[in-house]
């Protein structure tokens, strides 16, 4: 499982490059940008604010409220900016990859809003934007459980790969399984996959996301300790 | 949600008229301008302007399109900003709202009226097939002068532009890029605020928000000025005009110079 | 493999945290595993373990082991005094931004001195004017009631407004009050620090006492900040003369 056996020189089990960097949205209460390879997204956390419109305000808790977005030039062919059911369902399920880990109940009737723009798209794009919410989150001093973290793996060419490319996930018999976790508990709070497998397989290519996401867990940590190095 | 409390506004207004400002700056003093060109691979040509603390992003996505029926030779552009909801507090997500359209547009103007773009020379088919360009700009973090550092944006990535190619069966090879985009010279759009007889540059966030009347002028590196927009509840007299027109015709020269050799 | 990464893991996992004094901890760092100490401000307890749930800076205090945020919005407290803007006037009582995510009431009755029924609230206190208050009431549900009856409570006038992340607040009084008068006494200003993070100031070198603020809020984890302030102030008072 260690020979270079992928175009851009990979392990099976590698990650892309990663960068990650905490505190650059000065406005934000908290922000942080995250690249893998290509990918590239900015994360930034407002809150707890007063929340608008009042309907959604809960009487026992903070509500929150996340955006995905490509920018229109992330992608080869230009993305129109504004409303479109992918970014919808990103939001949707980052949001419920990320609550299992808040104390909202320290803050009722407000909101937390996460914004993630995608500047730069190649693969692995929720999973980065993932990583890089919660490493805002932590920068705006909400209180957590845990941290989360996420990454892709799944198949291509037949083999089991950790963190894809575009190019990998254009294989013909292409597997994608994003997942995110709290690394201190292990559970799992992102799932998603999409193409034909065998049971097994899932659970191979899980065990592999799981080592992928115990790696950037301590990028996380080193990203956050960065910030605040004297 | 206050975002800048009236106190320090008052304080800002006081300090202005005796020359000062918070951050010790002169007036007509910016802070320091950042250029970074070619910051997403994804993208024709892009570019990434700081002024202090405000970061603008601006990215050109080039597609085909059938001309319009008046100018059936010429490409066509469209400039658009948007200010992301982590750019500020009081950014929401949802349709632009008139802030947004009025910086675009406005820097659209600016580039399109001072003839920098050839739009001939974007004509594949005569009334049949012309390069579209798409110049989308983004505000991610919002401590003021957006105008200025939208305008810096959309010009270097434009300048920064690659043309993409066309395969045989018609589609675009976004991989495959050749030459610049017709551009010659550097339009710059400059915002100057005034209050009372006193014209201030580059306005941070507080100081945008106490200071609402202002000119913006897009100017050429001839000395003409191709676009003007008065924004802002207050009437300015013709004086003020003219000495905020040159100012600004002055300044760009400066930033043309350091930025855009 | 796969075990092997978590072994790793967890070897890091029990290191104590609270032997350094600054040590800086993320959200989920175990910091210790033991049923002796209590969890503080800023942790929870997760069967023998005691957990940050905030970055921030970990310390004991005793047998109880906190964790102070390096950021994060206002949270109100009883007795807090805090500088807020009136942002309307209602039947009884005014509405008060004290930012954070809560808005603060200060009721009729919190007021110093009689006001007659119908009386124009606005004379005392308009649209927009900023007071330095006391915080007397925090309800479950999140309602925060102000007073002005208190010997420091006052209307302020004149000066700005420089917004600092309200955990640092502690960080510029310093110990007995030493950070913050040393900032007034170089720079001839007049400083009032509310809790949550709003500073007023006023004086002579406004802009300078401004800077001070800036470099705490950046610097706020650092040791020898005292040390580092002073020579700020030294230059830049140097310069303007």
């Amino acid at each position: 499982m260690t020979k270079s056996e992928r175009a851009d020189n990979r392990k099976l089990d590698e990650i892309r490059p990663m960068k990650m960097k905490v505190g650059v949205i000065k406005r934000a209460d908290g922000s942080a940008e995250v690249e893998f390879g290509d990918t590239k997204v900015v994360a930034a956390v407002y809150g707890p604010r007063q929340i608008h419109p009042r309907h959604q305000e809960r009487p026992d808790r903070s509500v929150l409220r996340c955006r995905y977005n490509m920018l229109p030039f992330s992608v080869s062919d230009r993305k129109r900016p504004g409303y479109d059911r992918r970014s919808t369902e990103l939001g949707k399920v980052i949001t419920e990859s990320l609550q299992p880990a808040l104390f909202l109940e320290e803050f009722p009737k407000t909101a937390i809003d996460i914004d993630m723009e995608i500047t730069q798209a190649d693969a692995g794009t929720r999973a980065a934007a993932i990583n890089a919410a919660s490493l805002a989150l932590a920068h705006a001093g909400i209180p957590m459980r845990d941290l989360v973290t996420s990454v892709a793996a799944g198949r291509a060419n037949k083999k089991l790969l950790l963190d894809m490319t575009k190019e990998e996930e254009d294989a013909p018999d292409a597997i994608d399984l994003p997942m995110a976790m709290m690394p201190r508990t292990g559970k799992v709070t992102l799932l998603q996959m999409d193409g034909i497998v065998s049971p097994e397989d899932i659970e191979k290519i899980v065990d592999l996301a799981e080592i992928g996401c115990m790696k950037i867990y301590e990028a996380q940590k080193k990203a956050l300790h960065e910030k605040y190095r004297s | 949600m206050i975002m800048t409390l009236k106190l320090t506004k008052e304080h800002i207004l006081e300090n202005i008229l005796k020359g000062k400002r918070l951050d010790s700056r002169k007036l007509d003093e910016y802070r320091e301008i950042k250029i970074e060109t070619g910051v997403s691979k994804k993208a024709e040509g892009s570019a990434k302007v700081t002024i202090g603390e405000t970061i603008v992003l601006a990215g050109v996505k080039m597609a085909t399109a059938t001309p319009y029926p008046d100018t059936p030779e010429e490409g066509v552009m469209t400039t658009s900003a948007e200010y992301l909801p982590m750019g500020a507090p009081e950014f929401e997500s949802g349709p632009p709202r008139e802030d947004e359209i009025i910086l675009g547009r406005v820097v659209d103007r600016a580039i399109r009226e001072s003839k920098c773009i050839d739009f001939k020379k974007l004509c594949i088919e005569p009334k049949e097939k012309v390069w579209m360009v798409f110049v989308d700009i983004l505000v991610m973090n919002h401590d003021g002068n957006l105008f200025d550092a939208c305008g810096l944006a959309a010009i270097a990535a434009l300048k920064d532009a690659k043309m993409p190619t066309l395969t045989d069966d018609d589609t675009i090879d976004h991989e495959n890029l050749k030459g610049s985009l017709p551009i010659k010279g550097t339009p710059i759009t400059i915002a100057v605020k005034c209050y009372k007889g006193k014209y201030i540059l580059d306005t941070n966030a507080d100081e945008g928000e106490a200071l609402t009347s202002q000119i913006i002028v897009g100017s050429n590196d001839d000395g003409t000025v191709s676009s003007l927009q008065k924004c802002g509840t207050e009437g300015i007299t013709k004086k003020e005009i003219a000495d905020m027109l040159k100012l600004a015709v002055d300044t760009s020269k400066k930033i043309r110079a350091k930025h855009f050799k | 493999m796969d075990n092997e990464v978590k072994k790793e893991i967890k070897v890091e996992k029990v290191k104590d945290r609270t032997s350094a004094t600054t040590e800086i901890v993320v959200p989920g760092d175990i910091i210790k595993e033991s049923m002796e100490i209590l969890p503080g401000t800023g942790t929870f307890r997760e069967g023998k373990n005691i957990i940050s749930k905030v970055l921030g800076i970990a310390k004991t205090d005793g047998r109880v082991i906190s964790v102070t945020p390096l950021n994060g919005v206002y949270s109100p407290q009883k007795w807090d005094y805090v500088i807020g803007e009136i942002t309307s006037i209602n039947f009884s009582n005014w509405s008060v931004d004290i930012s954070g995510p809560y808005e603060a009431t200060l009721p009729i009755a919190e007021v110093k001195g009689y006001i007659e029924r119908d009386a124009d609230l606005s004379k005392h206190y308009a649209i927009g004017e900023l007071i330095f208050a006391k915080v007397v009431d925090v309800s479950k549900t999140k309602y925060i009631t102000l007073t002005m009856k208190d010997m420091k409570a006052r209307k302020i006038s004149g000066g700005f407004v420089v917004e600092l992340t309200p955990s640092k607040v502690p960080r510029l009084i310093g110990k007995a009050g030493s950070m913050i008068t040393m900032i007034k006494q170089r720079t001839n200003c007049f400083l009032s620090v509310g809790q949550n993070g709003r500073v007023w100031l006023k004086g002579d070198h406004e802009d300078i006492a401004c800077k001070a603020i800036k470099m705490l809020e950046e610097h706020s984890h650092t040791p020898g900040l005292t040390d580092k302030i002073s020579e700020m102030l030294d230059k830049e008072l140097k310069k303007g003369k």
